[in-house]
């Protein structure tokens, strides 16, 4: 598949959600709602669970599986409240010392007027930066589409996953095509450039793991991903606070490709 | 000394007695005068954009602006259409190696740590040169213990690097933690514009949050929001006085009152 194909596989109606991996990956996942300050965001769903005998914080980005579920979760595109949601129920994982795993899949963060107003822009930094001190361990797991800042608000971590079929992106193809070539519809185009697939995020060190796809075999698939997900967290758990903080911050401290001469 | 007698004397050059023209008014006055008067339009004191070194002249005690991380440069690495192009244009044209210069400066004899965008360079959009730069201030800002003050304007991440530039964000945004957990002071100056993937990232990270007045500051482009909405917004719309009104800016400064302001924050949080 090219990059192209794999975005639209990504984005396929009837792929798997992230309420169906919470549902398939944990035990008794308990639902919370709200961001204490303005309202309930339902393209996030968050909560707490246990993954095997270890209670975690979940946070996944549902898009909704028929219509009104994803008018109702518009379209997977968190608003402020669904980041300060996210960012709460960190802080709450942190204080009780419990792993948080995320799963990322959203075009991007919403882009109304409503979200403008309430600072989308101030939530996703402020959940980066909150992230990369979070004294806890954080997973993140890119399912569908990686979309922009949206998607770093939830996967500013200490492993990211990808699935095979997952795409991970500065900016949406559609946008890059029309600010590059004013037509919206060189997306196939766009999507080469950017470099969006799981093979190129392994590669440039911003996926640690692909995680192989079989939606045929649903539970089966979860099964191997579970067990990605407890490995990662058995060596993260191990960590004293400082190790992690350190590692995460040698972690994202590695990006970045330039020429450096003497001076 | 007016601006005639300078003239006369041949203190000044060409580009001094050169007209120019205030895009939001139309007022028309010599660049020596909006010069003196902080590049800020003497009939409607709407704000003219201006360089990064021009920003350090008018804010920082004279000469002392000690430049820190030149001669990085960015690179094509995905053979991006048009790329190096654009970078070679833009070096050409502005005289600078990326879009944001760094170093360590004083106001009022306060020495603090600083990062100024160049919104000439490709809209100072944030690539790896951008992200390593401002990150090794931070770096360098809390080993010697500085605040910084950081000058912002940007377009947002710079697409041309791909995911590469989206983890820009949060390389510096770690190292604004660690500066932050320090105890140390940062200053955001919000500028016009300011959007995208720095406005999600260490824009908003500031201590303190001030902006010039009628800079454009925002996530999403106005033009994406009225297309995903399907409706007109208010002429204001992303302006620092919409974000002030929506609670997200300390202070909207005029630039000519700027220095003073950071000078009294600058004493206030001497350690």
């Amino acid at each position: 598949m090219d990059s192209y194909e794999k975005l639209k596989t990504a984005r396929q109606n009837g792929r798997p959600t992230g309420g169906a991996y919470v549902k398939e990956i944990f035990e008794f996942p308990l639902e919370f709602h709200g961001d204490r300050r303005f309202g309930e965001d339902l393209a996030i769903m968050a909560g707490i669970a246990y993954i095997g005998k270890r209670p975690v914080t979940f946070i996944a980005m549902e898009k909704g599986t028929d219509l009104q579920s994803r008018i109702a979760r518009n379209f997977g595109c968190p608003k402020p409240e669904g980041y300060r949601k996210a960012l709460r129920l960190m802080k709450q994982a942190e204080k009780f010392h419990r792993p948080v795993i995320c799963f990322v899949d959203t075009l991007g963060a919403y882009c109304g007027a409503d979200a403008e107003e309430r600072g989308q822009g101030q939530a996703i930094a402020e959940n980066i930066m909150e992230m990369l001190g979070l004294r806890t361990p954080v997973i993140s797991v890119v399912i569908g589409e990686g979309g922009s800042g949206g998607a770093l608000a939830l996967a500013s971590a200490d492993r990211v996953l990808i699935l095979e079929n997952a795409v991970y992106s500065v900016i949406s193809p559609e946008g890059c095509a029309s600010i590059l070539w004013k037509d919206s519809g060189r997306v196939a185009d766009a999507a080469d450039c950017l470099h969006i697939t799981a093979d190129d995020m392994k590669e440039f060190g911003v996926a640690e793991e692909i995680i192989p796809e079989d939606f045929e075999h649903f539970p089966k698939m979860c099964k191997n991903l579970k067990n990605a997900l407890i490995r990662e967290l058995d060596t993260l758990c191990a960590l004293s606070e400082e190790e992690l903080l350190e590692q995460r911050y040698n972690r994202f401290r590695k990006f970045g490709i330039f020429e450096e001469k003497d001076v | 000394m007016s601006f005639i007698q300078e003239f006369l004397q041949g203190k000044l050059g060409q580009t001094e007695v050169q007209k120019v023209t205030c895009k939001k008014c139309g007022h028309e006055e010599t660049a020596y005068d909006l010069q003196k008067n902080s590049y800020i339009c003497s009939a409607c004191h709407g704000h003219y954009r201006i360089g990064a070194r021009d920003r350090v002249n008018l804010l920082f005690d004279k000469n002392s602006f000690h430049e820190l991380f030149t001669g990085l440069k960015s690179v094509d690495f995905l053979h991006f259409p048009s790329y190096q192009q654009k970078l070679d244009k833009a070096m050409e044209s502005t005289g600078e190696e990326d879009a944001v210069i760094c170093g360590i400066a004083t106001i009022a004899g306060i020495r603090f740590a600083a990062f100024v965008m160049e919104p000439k360079f490709i809209m100072a959009s944030m690539g790896s040169v951008v992200g390593e730069k401002i990150t090794r201030l931070f770096e360098y800002a809390a080993e010697h213990k500085l605040p910084v003050i950081g000058f912002t304007a940007s377009g947002g991440a710079r697409m041309q690097e791909g995911v590469i530039s989206l983890m820009q964000m949060a390389k510096v945004s770690a190292a604004v933690k660690v500066h932050s957990n320090a105890g140390l002071l940062y200053v955001t100056v919000l500028t016009d514009p300011t959007t995208g993937g720095v406005t999600a990232s260490f824009a908003m990270q500031g201590d303190i949050i001030l902006a010039e007045p009628g800079a454009l500051v925002g996530f999403a482009g106005r033009r994406v929001v009225e297309q995903t909405t399907k409706s007109k917004l208010p002429d204001n719309f992303q302006s620092a006085e919409f974000l002030m009104e929506h609670g997200f800016v300390d202070a909207i400064i005029p630039r000519n009152e700027l220095r003073d302001t950071l000078a009294e924050i600058l004493h206030i949080h001497k350690r």
